[in-house]
């Protein structure tokens, strides 16, 4: 087995933990053992924008020195939002060597930070190191054909300095459901924000995006939606519940994080934890998780 | 908040903290067109670029830059390749350093939140 | 008090004021050596309590460190002022309705998630504890491991003080504890019993004989009590 540092990422150890668990299980099948980093800390996201504010970046670069104190040379992550700080930070300080030097200096308790780890996101690991066919042979429960409208959300795809696809053309999540033995759906939204943060104190704001994506979804054809991110899951997931106290017309869609949809076709979905998915994804993945049932 | 005691104007200080050119932008209205949440937005994004190309404070009084989520459709789709999320967090962080918050965390009912959603809400919008 | 003749002394400012005091007194005593009289900020003088936070720079040097004044000799050019109290915001909660369905440290202290892990609490800390990995413990939901790491905190505050985002390290950390303590730790069965021992009159006459005797036998038995290496 292979083993890769990994970055969880706060979310991941506590509410968004079968992304954790679901991933854990689809690396183990493919051959890798995903370290998590044995001291580290939030990430701090989302990247802070301002030019003078290096307080902001120590969370992101403290954890690249951790990384780069235990010998690694990669970081990966699971959380797209985790992965766009460590990521931008990362650039910022390989660009400006003055403000690498200031963080340094600042954070004297700890080794420098030479610049030199890069951060991968788990796609690219399935992308570019694995590989499309590689994934495909690793399938167990074949997806039936199940309809699958790929979230990309913001962080995978921008800016596109970071960003690890196309941001009006990603691909990527359309490959790995395509994989999987799954239809991708393409829909207007896949890449439409889903309100972020503001989840917190303008709630409204996130519901109307929770409808317009999933509505915009289901009238593609999907059965199911993935996301690479907890807030998006959350805002997908967890605010349907809220959006139907509002419209009780509103017909849920369940949202997956990827990594449940291939631990699901990896033949695991004890790994998925899918009694922690809002909108129960059961009775689209039970015929996976038993090919002989009819359909 | 009252800009002129610390003696700088409305665009400087923009500038300064985005690191962006302002003048730069030739108000084509792209990052409006993009930007997913314009319905629940007072002026556009465009108009608030313009507002602080004519160092007009009264920016600093919407609630464009506090609805902006930072999903940065309008940085990719810029013409002129401005940094337009940095302007906007300009903007909130004029507020934040003067010790005005935008969101009183013991007014907010937090629980279930998913650690992401606190910590990221919290640096956009608190100081 | 007269010192010996050819005591060292060195110079030290309490809150600006410039004083000479005898060379190895502890901060505290320095204070009261110059006529301080501790109403406030003044406990165990052991080191535990955490009433004596301390900030201080030394001449030459920019840094401000932080310690207890009880466990801390002064230096020559110290410039010294206490912290007796930092107004830290605690919550209040009932540890009996303590929902664990969702992070509680996180449902009580939201300003946790403020954290930008600047490292500045564990450096403050004078008893060398790794303030920042708790909280980023608690922000995870960990409550254990905070519990952990958070278990020799006197609570003295210089975190809190210290805190670009105001987060009340020492609450979180005695909250975390106490969940632990109650709600996930596991049970003492052998305390549970020993209790039900003394509540059925296990120990009664033994009690009622040491009651009952005098001073000098008392000592007695005191002196030759088995001690156990």
């Amino acid at each position: 087995m292979q083993e890769l540092p990994y970055y969880p990422g706060c979310s991941l150890k506590d509410t968004a933990n079968n992304f954790e668990t679901s991933a854990l299980k689809t690396a183990e099948e493919l051959g890798f053992d995903l370290e998590e980093l044995p001291r580290w800390n939030c990430c701090g996201t989302v990247y802070s924008l301002t030019d003078d504010n290096l307080m902001k970046q120590l969370g992101p670069i403290r954890n690249l020195v951790h990384a780069q104190s235990h010998g690694y040379d990669r970081l990966y992550t699971l959380c797209s939002m985790c992965d766009n700080t460590l990521k931008r930070a990362n650039l910022l300080v390989k660009e400006d060597q003055d403000k690498l030097k200031k963080i340094n200096a600042f954070m004297d308790q700890e080794p420098d930070y030479l610049g030199e780890v890069e951060v991968r996101h788990f796609l690219q690991l399935l992308r570019d190191e694995v590989g499309w066919e590689r994934v495909r042979e690793n399938v167990k429960n074949p997806l039936n054909d199940l309809n699958i409208a790929p979230y990309y959300g913001c962080m995978l795809t921008r800016p596109r300095e970071v960003g690890l696809d196309d941001p009006h053309d990603p691909s990527v999540f359309d490959d790995l459901i395509e994989a999987l033995g799954a239809n991708p759906v393409d829909f207007a939204y896949d890449s439409e924000c889903c309100g972020s943060y503001n989840t917190v104190d303008k709630a409204e704001v996130v519901l109307d995006k929770t409808e317009t994506i999933i509505n915009g979804a289901r009238k593609a054809g999907a059965d199911l939606m993935i996301t690479s991110c907890p807030l998006c899951q959350f805002n997908l997931d967890s605010r349907q519940v809220d959006l139907i106290e509002v419209a009780p017309s509103h017909e849920p869609l369940p949202v997956l994080y990827f990594t449940q949809l291939t631990a699901l076709a990896f033949g695991h979905p004890e790994a998925c934890q899918f009694s922690e998915n809002s909108v129960d994804p059961t009775t689209k993945v039970e015929p996976v998780k038993n090919p002989a049932t009819e359909r | 908040m009252n800009l002129t005691d610390s003696n700088r104007d409305l665009t400087a200080r923009v500038e300064e903290l985005s690191g962006e050119n302002v003048y730069s932008c030739y108000q084509c209205g792209k990052c409006s067109a993009g930007c997913p949440f314009t319905e629940d937005m007072d002026l556009l994004p465009n108009q608030v670029i313009r507002k602080v190309q004519f160092g007009d404070e009264s920016v600093l009084k919407t609630e464009t830059p506090w609805i902006c989520a930072s999903c940065l459709s309008c940085e990719v789709d810029c013409p002129k390749g401005n940094d337009v999320p940095a302007i906007m967090e300009g903007i909130r962080e004029i507020s934040l350093r003067q010790n005005v918050d935008e969101v009183d965390l013991k007014q907010m009912d937090t629980r279930g939140l998913p650690e992401i959603a606190l910590v990221s809400n919290l640096r956009k919008k608190t100081g | 008090m007269p010192e010996k003749p050819d005591t060292e002394m060195v110079e030290i400012f309490i809150m600006g004021k410039k004083y000479e005091v005898p060379k190895g007194l502890t901060i505290m005593k320095a204070m009261e050596y110059s006529g301080y009289q501790y109403v406030r900020g003044v406990g165990c003088r052991g080191g535990f309590c955490g009433a004596c936070a301390t900030i201080y720079r030394v001449e030459g040097d920019y840094k401000l460190h932080t310690d207890l004044a009880c466990q801390t000799t002064v230096q020559d050019g110290m410039y010294l002022t206490q912290l007796p109290f930092t107004p830290a915001g605690r919550e209040k909660y009932d540890i009996k309705e303590i929902n664990l369905d969702t992070n509680p440290l996180l449902d009580l202290y939201p300003e946790l998630a403020r954290c930008v892990s600047c490292n500045t609490c564990t450096k403050t800390c004078p008893q060398d504890l790794e303030v920042m990995d708790f909280v980023n413990e608690a922000i995870r939901g960990n409550i254990k491991k905070v519990a952990e790491l958070s278990f020799d905190c006197i609570q003295c505050g210089l975190c809190a003080a210290r805190c670009p985002a105001e987060i009340p390290h020492h609450h979180v950390g005695q909250l975390a504890r106490r969940i632990y303590g109650r709600y996930q730790a596991p049970d003492s069965h052998h305390l549970e019993n020993r209790v039900q021992e003394i509540e059925n009159g296990k120990f009664d006459e033994e009690l009622e004989e040491l009651a009952g005797l005098s001073k000098g036998k008392l000592e007695e038995r005191y002196e030759n009590r088995e001690i156990q290496e």
